[in-house]
């Protein structure tokens, strides 16, 4: 509005100039929008992929297929316990074994795991989960699994001795 | 002596590079954004040392949260709209073409098919107000198998290889819910899955 009623103004005899228009224009605005997308778009974008441990369970036996036995040399079973409890013992649960409290952290269970690879390097880990447990002691313990590089593992069912096992222990 | 004048600079300076710059940034956070989506349920993974990463397309996820309710998410619409005809059929539960649509579009569910149809007719405000109460997963009543056999099928067909089964669960989740889970796939035959969790940077074993 305002340049209009200039330009009426100037109405004076001689030539007519082009009004000389600055070739610059105010990008501010535009300048604040990309800004505003920028920051949302940073903000919402999730760069990090959930990673994924891959799990592979047994195929169900069929009745007549034979299956190996396990030595009881050869077996160490972990016990996932309450309160982020583990326990671990070395052998067969029917010989009666000694059963050890250990932990989730660096020098627990992962150097027991370390110790019994370097005795017996056939090693075979039974990982069973109390009902109590939570998710995340399974995650960790099948991390220590990854770390150690344990290849034999398998994630069975508590039996009933297991339970018995820990609460006679008393640890 | 005359004064020495400063010479006076002009107070805007040229924004070009940096608008430049600030668009280039733009555009590439436009293409590579995946917004997150709105889930009914929240579930904090557990973190582990595994970098393997999860697949684009074509999963199938099964999220536990930490009250053990279970839900059921994939991204394909078409499989989504196959697999609710399919169950719904098996449970005498018809859905129409609206509720269908509304299906496809919601991010996950955790509800038994017989609830369901009333959960689609709510407006979304309404719906984020409904406590799901979990896909029912016991052995009398288990909807669960049926959805993942229903997208299943549905996947192959649609894209010729099977989806990737991942189980999400929280980490605060009870173990029975877990292994019941895993029970059910086990039972349909389907043995090889992935656990979603956070990144956790791998410690160096000591020898």
């Amino acid at each position: 509005m305002a340049e209009i009623q200039q330009q009426a103004d100037s109405g004076k005899g001689g030539k007519k100039r082009a009004k000389k228009m600055s070739t610059k224009i105010d990008m501010t605005p535009m300048v604040d929008l990309a800004f505003l997308l920028l920051t949302f778009f940073m903000l919402t974008t999730t760069f990090a992929k959930p990673s994924v441990m891959q799990i592979s369970m047994p195929v169900k036996p069929k009745d007549n297929e034979e299956q190996n036995e396990l030595k009881a040399s050869e077996a160490f079973t972990i016990l996932l316990g309450e309160n982020n409890k583990v326990f671990y013992y070395e052998g067969l649960v029917e010989a009666k074994p000694e059963l050890k409290l250990s932990n989730y952290s660096a020098t627990g269970i992962r150097t027991v795991l370390q110790e019994r690879m370097a005795r017996q390097p056939k090693t075979v880990v039974l990982i069973k989960a109390d009902d109590k447990a939570n998710y995340k002691n399974m995650v960790d313990i099948l991390d220590e699994m990854t770390i150690t590089g344990q290849k034999k593992y398998a994630l069975v069912d508590i039996s009933k001795d297991d339970v018995d096992l820990i609460k006679s222990s008393g640890l | 002596m005359p004064k020495v004048k400063p010479h006076r600079k002009s107070p805007s300076l040229d924004m070009t590079p940096m608008v430049d710059l600030a668009f280039l940034l733009v555009t590439f956070f436009m293409l590579t954004a995946t917004p997150t989506e709105d889930t009914a349920v929240l579930v904090d993974t557990p973190s582990s040392v595994s970098d393997k990463k999860l697949p684009e397309t074509g999963v199938l996820t099964l999220a536990i949260d930490k009250e053990g309710r279970v839900f059921f998410s994939t991204e394909a619409q078409q499989v989504k709209i196959k697999a609710l005809e399919t169950v719904g059929a098996k449970y005498g539960v018809n859905f129409s073409q609206a509720q269908k649509r509304t299906f496809s579009l919601l991010p996950d569910f955790g509800l038994p098919v017989q609830k369901l149809g009333q959960y689609l007719n709510l407006s979304s405000e309404e719906r984020k107000q409904v406590k799901q109460e979990g896909i029912p997963t016991d052995s009398l009543n288990n909807q669960l198998a049926e959805w993942v056999i229903a997208s299943r099928s549905a996947n192959i067909a649609q894209t010729g290889k099977a989806p990737y089964i991942a189980i999400k669960g929280d980490g605060q989740a009870d173990v029975p819910t877990v292994k019941n889970v895993i029970k059910i796939l086990q039972e349909k035959n389907l043995n090889r899955f992935y656990l979603i969790t956070d990144l956790e940077i791998q410690p160096v074993a000591s020898k």
